[in-house]
């Protein structure tokens, strides 16, 4: 117990870290940019409407006690950081006033309902075909299934998208290929709304598992491969134990171990094909918020989004780290 | 070396069908050396031309001679592509071999390093960076970032084979006959590195474009500079499969696919040949 | 060969080859290559031999346990379990299963690894125990219980994984896994190898209790000539794929009638003794390649012309005592008989 004590605090010490460390980068990188957020909103509004000098300096005065640009950097980053604290980003240009923190929050619930199930099912379906595929070498079955997933791995997740974008928009219009829901529902706790939603996440969903399940597959098959050779899987076959309690408890579940690692350090980078996804078609998670934002210029959003997305993954990455114990026993003994 | 390249081609159908594609785009690449328009110029064609005799790909909405534009589009992303690799290749080996034999507080600070690295989702940060450079962001700025983002993985594999090394007698010996510590990563270590890097260099080029790709094709790059994905963005904001000008869309995809299928069975095929597990594997049933 | 009914193993003309397909080249490994010989019930036969000489392989055979590219070419290995025969040169998967654990089992090579190091040892001799048993509930945890005293394990090794026991008691573990359906033919395979001098000897006396209490036969296989000494009734030297000697231990020991075994036997160290002991020159034939004639021929001392071409056929030179030589009579012992009697005490 207390070596899975220690384990504990030293990942939620690199968890605050990550965090951390990120979520400075991101101030840094905004803030040392030749972009003045104050000039830039005062451009957008002056050239819409005619406004006299004094309210020219008026607004930009707001502004910038709004931004917080005219201070210090040091002093800056401590009131960036006791603002995020309080959850508090400042408004939304795209949606002014609605503060930015809150058109985020109405869009990671898309998000993540997106992400969550995609990669969920894309982890595993893809291990266990792949598991099946190493443990049954000369299956056709598998071998066939092998090389689609070998040819559709490497394709961007954009390029699946569009693809399917096309396929499902055009020469085949059966799903829905826009927006979160249809747009004459309404949004309640209703059967209509339900499969409204289902419907629409169908694409995004099925682009997101396509482009992942090929690594999982080829990945799972290729360690499924190795440990079919260790010592006990073969003293196991030998001593005649079922297959089921093979594949099952001597196989995947020593392979799987790796695949727990892998998936922590894939999670980057399924979340940016989420974000693209979400743009192809026109998903309302926080992917397609982050796109708006910046080309609409609007600082406090791509501030508000690029934290969250931070931290949401860097917290993701920690509760699989904490679930490693349970799946290898060694690693409790560390 | 043309030994093991004949050997693979002979029996592995992977490496000849990777072979194959890759050497075929590079040949497409490397014609826009000798192209006879600028790719950067637009409306110097009648727009929406389909493939004929004169224009092999057709033209685009925006007047270009889309075998040129295509032509020079992939040689600037393929060298893109690899000029990330050898950055992130660089920066992976010194940290992965510098980490795996030193050890201490060098390798903890390191592997830490690397974890922040890993656990930052990259896409954010490259919009960010886009947000805030704009069109000052040039190819070899984001070669630059894209590199500092593409080394965490590969040097967790080369430390763990570096910690190998470690304990091997050669490198006892090498330390007590008064080497120093960078000679014997140089000499004797880099060696045994060399396969996983060679590996991971086709890894790494297939990430790097596919990622240049996806901000292109959102617009997040310098639209003038002919890339892949600037390719696609222009024949999307021009709505080029509603218009009818299919070849602008089909042509590049498929050239697109043609690539990273190539890549990816190149760099696969390798590593099976590398790796003796997978080799004896092979031999058997 | 006549089948004795007091044998429970009969190997025929055994020939098991690797044979594999490797970018176009095509190799043949003869691992095993015309091996004929028979085990006794409640004997226990000691098979020796230097790496790479064939003998994993031919327990594998034994052991039913060759996969592709491995594949027996001639011959026939027939068990003789209480009146059922089964040969596995050509044996069904469903006949397999019948036989494995209950009455052929397997103790195999490196303690460290053979045990699944994500599952409970209790949970593991579940899988291999319980379905040979054909026990469920209090009567199969009495048995497995049981066992265990008799291995001197606690009883609580059954919760544990296999990263918290010490070497010895893993090997224990393995051991007890191995025979708790007792089964009347056990193969071992360099049990003791990677284990310290006080734990083998532990483990060996458990083995050779165990074979007592059973009556079961058990082929052991090991390169060290000392456990040989200590366990074997019987002992078979493996050379290039073939069994150039097989007899009694004591005869093997004192009066070797192969120069091989003769130079095996006398590599056994003993303290104090400071006499340089006879080195044999070269290695190990390839078994891809082996050489023509007696397989010996390239190393031993003895050799003639006649070595070099005909292949010596294993004769019978003396009661129960084979050997595969064109100069047997000419074999002498490399050390003096006392010492090999200190070894053998």
């Amino acid at each position: 117990m207390h070596s899975y004590l220690w384990f504990f605090g030293k990942r939620v010490l690199q968890l605050f870290a990550v965090v951390f460390c990120g979520i400075s980068a991101t101030f840094l990188v905004t803030h040392l940019s030749p972009i003045d957020p104050v000039e830039q909103v005062l451009g957008r509004l002056s050239a819409r409407s005619n406004l006299s000098p004094e309210a020219i300096a008026a607004t930009r005065a707001a502004l910038t006690e709004m931004y917080g640009t005219g201070q210090p950097m040091l002093q800056q980053y401590f009131n960036f950081w006791a603002r995020l604290l309080r959850g508090d980003l400042g408004p939304s240009l795209l949606a002014f006033p609605t503060p930015a923190m809150d058109l985020v929050t109405r869009a990671m619930p898309w998000t993540l309902g997106l992400l969550v199930t995609s990669t969920l099912i894309t982890f595993v379906v893809g291990n266990l075909l792949g598991a099946l595929a190493g443990y049954n070498p000369d299956n056709r079955f598998f071998k066939a299934f092998g090389l689609i997933a070998m040819a559709v791995q490497p394709i961007p997740y954009y390029i699946v998208a569009f693809i399917l974008l096309i396929v499902f928009g055009f020469l085949w219009p059966v799903l829905p290929i826009s927006g979160g829901f249809a747009m004459d529902v309404r949004p309640a706790p209703t059967w209509q709304f339900a499969g409204s939603i289902l419907a629409h996440s169908i694409l995004p969903a099925l682009s997101l598992v396509l482009v992942g399940f090929g690594g999982w597959f080829l990945g799972m098959r290729a360690l499924v491969s190795n440990v079919v050779n260790d010592d006990y899987v073969t003293y196991a076959e030998l001593a005649g134990v079922a297959p089921r309690t093979i594949v099952g408890a001597y196989v995947i579940r020593n392979a799987l171990v790796p695949q727990l690692t892998a998936l922590a350090m894939a999670l980057g980078g399924v979340f940016s094909g989420t974000v693209i996804t979400e743009q192809v078609f026109n998903y309302p998670g926080i992917g397609s918020l982050l796109i708006d934002a910046v080309n609409y210029g609007d600082y406090s959003l791509v501030l508000a989004v690029s934290t969250v997305s931070i931290t949401a993954v860097a917290f993701a990455i920690f509760i699989i780290d904490m679930l490693h114990p349970l799946l290898d026993p060694r690693v409790r003994a560390e | 070396m043309f030994s093991v390249i004949r050997d693979l081609t002979r029996y592995n159908i992977e490496f000849t069908i990777g072979m194959i594609l890759v050497s075929l785009v590079v040949v497409f690449a490397g014609m826009s050396f000798f192209s006879p328009v600028d790719p950067t110029l637009i409306y110097m064609a009648i727009p929406d031309q389909p493939p004929s005799g004169q224009y092999w790909f057709g033209t685009n909405s925006r007047g270009q001679d889309l075998f040129w534009q295509l032509s020079a589009a992939f040689r600037n992303s393929l060298i893109f592509g690899i000029t990330v690799a050898v950055l992130s290749r660089i920066i992976s080996i010194t940290v992965g071999l510098l980490s795996g034999y030193v050890g201490g507080w060098v390798d903890r600070a390191l592997m830490f390093i690397n974890d922040i690295f890993v656990a930052v989702p990259i896409f954010p940060i490259l919009v960010l960076f886009y947000f805030v450079l704009r069109n000052d962001m040039d190819s070899f700025t984001l070669a630059l970032i894209m590199a500092c983002f593409g080394w965490p993985f590969d040097a967790r594999l080369i430390r763990s084979v570096a910690l190998g090394l470690k304990q091997r007698e050669f490198t006892r010996h090498a330390t007590f006959a008064g080497m120093s510590t960078p000679k014997i990563l140089l000499e004797e270590h880099l060696p045994y590195v060399m396969p996983i890097i060679f590996a991971t260099f086709m890894n790494n080029m297939l990430w790097s474009i596919g990622l240049e790709v996806t901000l292109a094709v959102l617009g997040f790059t310098n639209l003038n500079n002919p890339t892949i994905g600037t390719v696609l963005y222009w024949a999307i904001s021009h709505s080029a499969i509603v218009v009818g000008v299919w070849w602008w869309i089909v042509i590049p995809v498929i050239l697109i696919v043609m690539t990273f299928l190539g890549l990816f069975l190149l760099a696969v095929s390798m590593n099976e040949y590398i790796d003796p597990r997978s080799r004896l594997r092979r031999m058997g049933a | 060969m006549t089948q004795d009914r007091n044998d429970i193993l009969t190997v025929d003309g055994l020939k098991a080859y690797y044979q594999m397909d490797y970018f176009g080249v095509h190799r043949e490994v003869r691992a095993v290559d015309d091996i004929t010989m028979t085990v006794r019930r409640n004997e226990v036969y000691g098979i020796a031999g230097e790496s790479s000489s064939g003998k994993t392989s031919f327990i594998k055979v034994l052991a039913a346990a060759i996969r592709p590219p491995m594949r027996i070419v001639a011959g026939t290995a027939k068990y003789d379990f209480k009146g059922k025969s089964f040969d596995v040169a050509d044996a069904t998967e469903a006949q397999i299963e019948a036989v494995r654990w209950k009455h052929l089992s397997y103790i195999m090579q490196g303690s460290m690894s053979v045990l699944n190091p994500v599952r409970r040892i209790g949970k593991t001799f579940e899988d291999f125990a319980k379905r040979p048993l054909g026990l469920s509930g209090t009567a199969y945890k009495e048995r497995v219980q049981n066992h265990l005293e008799r291995l001197k394990l606690p009883a609580d090794v059954l919760s544990a994984y296999p990263h918290e026991l010490s070497g010895g008691m893993r090997q224990r573990v393995t051991i007890g896994l191995a025979t708790v359906c007792h089964p009347e033919f056990v193969i071992a395979d360099e049990p003791t190898t990677a284990l310290d001098v006080v734990v083998q000897k532990e483990v060996l006396g458990l083995i050779r209790e165990i074979q007592q209490d059973m009556g079961s036969s058990v082929v052991f296989v090991t390169h060290d000539m000392s456990v040989h000494a200590n366990m074997a009734d019987r002992v078979g030297i493996i050379y290039a794929g073939r069994l150039v000697e097989e007899g009694p231990t004591r005869d093997m020991f004192f009066a070797p009638k192969h120069p091989y075994t003769a130079h095996l036997v006398a590599s056994l160290p003993r303290i104090g003794d400071t006499t340089q002991r006879p080195a044999l020159e070269g290695r190990p034939p390839s078994l891809a390649e082996p050489p023509a004639g007696c397989r010996f021929h390239p190393r031993c001392p003895l050799a003639i012309d006649k070595c070099k071409t005909d292949v010596p056929p294993l004769e019978t030179v003396a009661p129960d005592h084979r050997t595969a030589c064109w100069r047997w009579r000419d074999v002498e012992p490399l050390v003096a008989p006392q010492r090999v009697s200190e070894v053998m005490a």
